[in-house]
């Protein structure tokens, strides 16, 4: 399987144009003709060509296409692809034609995670289950797209029903990641995460349970947002675990991402959960370079997780982290360093709680209205077979021990007791971000690593998921932005920064990390992939 | 005038519930030991083979013995289906009766990414029903997840509520209809909590497929769960009676058992009398009517005692039987290995139900009067128990009577017209008390018209069934029909005179011995008066003039 995974000798020969390993920023700065420019909102540079009439959005999307045709053979980010992308473009240029109002999101081509309901467009979770099935209406987040104007360009690739690391967990293909073809992107949103980073689409949509958009931004170098618990409806979000999961937002800048999560935020009548808290205009953070201060986040509070850079995380992460953490040092930021006591308690914490909603959550793919249905000749062979057939093996483990954890005389050593431990990690952040503004740490403990490696050790990448997880116990919004490579691959390999901010404030995570995208000097997160890509 | 009335009343005879509680005792095998020797006797009365009546009615005292060591343990779950207009979760409808899944939406069948929303006329339901039951409510409650695997249950599990439930911790108070014993009794209500209904399986007539309808999924519930207090499947039926007298005084369901908007499973166990210790329990299902719980309670206390008589007490089981109508008889359904898991945990799409003081009390406000509080109140007034059980029984009808009386119609007289004339007419027209065109003021007025003698009781009785159908105004129909009742002495005296005098032989007959040919005379001048002379008056003046000595 690896071998038909190699990149074709044109893309793997790609010279080294657009990217700088941070290390060498300042010799890269002295000896490239080229100055390397900070990286552009597509959002709003979509908008600006449309609306000077420079392009028109059917021109936009038809590149977009075209990339896709020539990128997704080997990259295979998405399970299915919009019919009606160009469509959709031309009632945009028609609205531009007859002078009607644009809406914010008016041309931007945008990825869907596969377990966000598009109405009558492929929505599977990435799960044999599901396959074929068309949801009759659209996420309330995709809603919100559409009517701004935000073109669905097709459904992302994805671990199984969001249960995985490394995309590797779908049922019908194995995303690869765009910076080298022989890893994986990430997952559980691997698709959304590496169709941003190859540009198939400018911004994306993904879901995070346990780490699910943070992880594979960190791992293709693109921006993950993960927002507050009940920012945005989970109404059309297949659930995976109903307690931790949030749609997420990708975008190749901070503003992108920032954009998008603004669109889809908001009270909901269909999701009880979600919050009724005002949605700030994020716009405003996303200034241009030119308005920045010398110091332009002087005196805000950033505390270092000292947990998240013992032991067990590779030390090009960890220096990476660190030097992430001189740079916000230089920009004016009070870094100190935090404990959170409860750190390591999360990760088997998350594990029992996932399992154990994502068991009963999974409960009605039992094959009787919709989905795979095996025919049998009695009930419970129809549930057996059904089941049996239509879910793979990670979603029937994690289905198993969720059952096991909610069993009656097992409860209480186990999900009442993650419970508990859910509470004393909110207690810990509390206490740490009443220190500070924001905290740090790395989006994962490595780089992304070889497709097969972690595939027959589920434990080793479960353990990878132990910088992400504590966020979504707490309900936290956190975002990671690409900040340095490491070695591996034919041109290094990205790096994320995890921004962790207190709930709802979404806000200052976008403006730390808009600065902090905007003053990063030397490295343009563009996979070499694209360097003759048009 | 009111003692004829008085006489027209059987008991039960009219009651929109009293059939079925004489019915299921009819039928009943075993007599039950509350019951005493009355259900016996109706036993005995329905045996028309004098040859099949002696070893029945030998077993039967055989059995009655055996019975009296035995004492019955019995406590029910009630769902009760609450009529709001949407379900519990989701804004579809809810109507009994659509056409199969035309009242289905993404959440109520379950479609991936779907979520529950509260409808919160449920927990304003809930609220009601708790207070009526006497019950504390939880100012904090939260919603679970009951998790099973059924094609009628469209997530594979349903939101319940299953630790924290609204209400708990009640009573009932109800009085046990005196044909059965009479007297008073209180029940203890463990809990009452809110859930979703599940579909409904069709089942083909071959047995080789089922079709699943899930109009029903979602539908808001409240399960009632008493104590173990009942003893016999009388309390038990009265029990149940109760229940759904107290949501339909409350509105917040019809109760209809055949629709299933009220359901009853019961837990029955048997002990010993001289046992402390609780017996085995076994679960009864399918109970469609009031009077199937009590005959399926007093067969399965006749079967668990006569199994513990003969020494099998070991073949009493914890399962679940049913009961099956036609046979009279309760069967295995399934038995039960080990307690079913149904790995209960927080419902993690809804937010906990929060109720503040101030909400509690605003429904507490607009609580209506209670059928306990009603039947207490109906007693005071001095009405007997037959009458209190019937005129609080319905709410409509009670409703109805409290409008009579407070138009200050005399409560006995009003008692009695609605128990009897009309409650005959709503019989025989097949209609509610809602539906007649009689208004509680002119009901009073025409009890006031009969008193006061302006109309005579005979006609009374006459035009109630003209005010029953088509409505209008005591007065107007007394003026339009010329009926004010004659009371002048002069003119009845006209009349009397005329007919006697046009009646010689009779009178001479008369005034030799014949004395009943009093009635005649008297019926004579009714007639010439049409109705209308004051009898009273009438049969005063008549014997005068007949026994005058001219």
């Amino acid at each position: 399987m690896l071998s038909t995974l190699q990149p074709p000798r044109s893309l793997s020969l790609l010279p080294l144009r657009r990217f700088r390993n941070s290390k060498t920023i300042v010799s890269a700065a002295s000896s490239t003709t080229s100055v390397i420019s900070p990286p552009q909102s597509q959002i709003l540079t979509t908008r600006r060509s449309l609306l000077s009439g420079e392009t028109t959005a059917v021109e936009i999307a038809k590149s977009y296409l075209s990339r896709i045709r020539l990128t997704e053979p080997q990259l295979k980010c998405f399970l299915h692809v919009s019919e009606n992308v160009l469509k959709d473009a031309q009632e945009i240029d028609q609205r531009i034609a007859k002078g009607e109002e644009l809406g914010p999101l008016a041309g931007v081509l945008i990825g869907v995670k596969d377990n966000i309901c598009t109405q009558g467009m492929p929505s599977t979770a990435a799960s044999r289950i599901l396959e074929h099935y068309r949801p009759p209406f659209d996420a309330t987040a995709v809603r919100k797209i559409k009517e701004l104007g935000g073109i669905v360009v097709g459904k992302t690739n994805m671990d199984e029903f969001g249960m995985g690391s490394t995309t590797e967990a779908s049922a019908f293909q194995v995303t690869v990641n765009p910076w080298d073809l022989s890893r994986v992107p990430g997952g559980s949103s691997g698709g959304s995460a590496a169709a941003v980073a190859a540009r198939q689409c400018m911004v994306s949509l993904g879901s995070d349970t346990g780490g699910s958009v943070r992880q594979p931004a960190s791992f293709c170098g693109v921006v993950g947002l993960k927002p507050t618990y009940g920012r945005v409806s989970r109404f059309g979000l297949m659930a995976y675990a109903s307690s931790l999961d949030v749609i997420g937002c990708f975008g190749s800048t901070v503003a992108d991402a920032g954009m998008l999560l603004h669109a889809i935020s908001g009270y909901d009548r269909f999701d009880s959960t979600s919050s009724k808290q005002d949605v700030p205009e994020f716009q405003s953070q996303f200034l241009s370079m030119d308005h920045f201060e010398s110091k332009p986040l002087n005196g805000v509070k950033v505390g270092i997780i000292r947990e998240t850079l013992e032991d067990g995380v590779d030390s090009g992460v960890r220096s990476a982290t660190q030097e992430a953490a001189s740079h916000l040092e230089a920009l004016g930021c009070v870094l100190t360093e935090v404990s959170l006591p409860s750190f390591s308690l999360g990760l088997p914490a998350y594990y029992v709680i996932a399992s154990s909603e994502s068991s009963s959550n999974l409960s009605r793919y039992d094959g009787v209205r919709y989905g795979n249905q095996v025919m049998a000749e009695e009930l419970n062979k129809l549930y057996e077979c059904s089941r049996g057939e239509g879910f793979g093996g990670e979603v029937k483990m994690r289905i198993l021990m969720g059952t096991y954890a909610l069993s009656a005389g097992y409860y209480d050593a186990y999900y009442k007791r993650a419970q508990q431990v859910r509470t004393l990690i909110r207690k810990d952040f509390k206490a740490a971000l009443e220190q500070n503004d924001i905290l740090i740490s790395p989006a994962a403990p490595s780089a992304a690593y070889k497709i097969g490696e972690k595939k027959d050790d589920p434990l080793a990448m479960y353990a990878g998921d132990i910088m992400t997880v504590n966020v979504n116990l707490a309900g936290l919004p956190a975002m990671v932005l690409p900040c340095g490579l490491v070695e591996g691959g034919p041109s290094g390999l990205p790096v994320g920064l995890q921004m962790i901010g207190a709930a709802f404030d979404e806000e200052k995570l976008l403006k730390v990390g808009h600065i902090f995208e905007q003053t990063l000097k030397g490295s343009s997160f563009v996979p070499p992939l694209l360097a003759n890509v048009p | 005038m009111s003692t004829t009335l008085l006489r027209t009343i059987q008991p039960n005879q009219f009651s929109l519930l009293g059939t079925s509680l004489l019915r299921r005792r009819r039928s009943n095998n075993f007599s039950v030991r509350s019951c005493g020797s009355q259900t016996t006797t109706t036993h005995e009365a329905k045996q028309s083979s004098p040859t099949r009546v002696a070893p029945k009615n030998h077993k039967s005292n055989k059995l009655d013995e055996i019975l009296r060591d035995y004492e019955a343990v019995i406590g029910i779950e009630t769902h009760v289906q609450l009529s709001t207009l949407t379900k519990a979760f989701c804004s579809c409808s809810n109507n009994y009766g659509s056409y199969p899944n035309t009242s289905i939406c993404p959440v109520c069948i379950g479609l991936p990414g779907a979520l529950p929303v509260l409808n919160s006329k449920v927990v304003e339901f809930g609220v009601r029903l708790g207070l009526a039951l006497n019950c504390d409510l939880s100012l904090k409650s939260k919603f679970d997840r009951k998790q099973y695997f059924y094609p009628d249950l469209p997530k594979g599990y349903q939101i319940s509520q299953f630790d924290i439930p609204i209400a708990s911790g009640g009573y009932v108070d109800l009085d046990i209809p005196l044909e059965f014993g009479g007297g008073h009794r209180r029940f203890g209500i463990t809990r009452v909590h809110m859930e979703e209904d599940a579909g409904k399986l069709l089942h083909s007539d071959t047995g080789d497929y089922s079709q699943v309808d899930l109009n029903r999924a979602g539908v808001p519930l409240l399960e009632i769960v008493s104590e173990p207090d009942m003893r016999s499947g009388i309390e038990a039926a009265e029990y149940a009676c109760e229940m759904q007298r107290i949501a339909r005084y409350l509105g917040v369901s019809n109760g209809n058992m055949q629709e299933g908007s009220l359901r009853c499973d019961v837990n029955i166990s048997i002990r010993p009398i001289w046992q402390a210790e609780f017996g085995t329990k076994v679960e009864i299902k399918n109970l469609n009517a009031f009077s199937a719980i009590s005959r399926a309670i007093d067969y399965e206390i006749s079967r668990q005692a006569l199994l513990y008589n003969q020494g099998k007490a070991d073949q009493i089981v914890t399962e679940t039987r049913l009961w099956e109508e036609g046979a009279q008889k309760t069967v295995t359904m399934r038995k039960k290995e080990g307690l079913a898991d149904y790995r209960y945990f927080p419902e993690p799409d809804l937010p906990e139900v929060i109720l503040t003081k101030e909400y509690v009390d605003s429904i507490r406000a607009s609580l209506p009067e209670l059928p306990e509080a009603k039947r207490r109140r109906y007693e005071a007034m001095g009405l007997g128990m037959q009458d209190v059980l019937f005129l609080a029984n319905d709410v409509s009808v009670a409703e109805y009577f409290d409008a009579v009386i407070g138009k200050g119609a005399e409560v006995k007289l009003a008692a009695n017209w609605i128990m009897s004339d009309i409650a005959a007419y709503l019989k025989n027209e097949k209609l509610s008390i809602n539906d007649i065109k009689l208004t509680p003021h002119e009901l009073a007025e025409l009890i006031a018209a009969i008193k006061d003698g302006t109309i005579s009781g005979k006609i009374g009785k006459e035009i109630l069934f003209e005010l029953l159908a088509k409505g209008g105004t005591v007065k107007g129909m007394i003026k339009a029909k010329d009926l004010v009742q004659i009371t002048d002495p002069v003119e009845i005296e006209k009349m009397v005179i005329q007919v006697v005098s046009e009646n010689p032989k009779q009178l001479e007959q008369y005034r030799s011995g014949k004395t009943k040919l009093q009635g005649y005379f008297a019926g004579q001048v009714m007639k010439m008066s049409k109705g209308k002379a004051n009898p009273g008056l009438l049969n005063k003046i008549l014997l005068e003039k007949l026994n005058a000595k001219d």
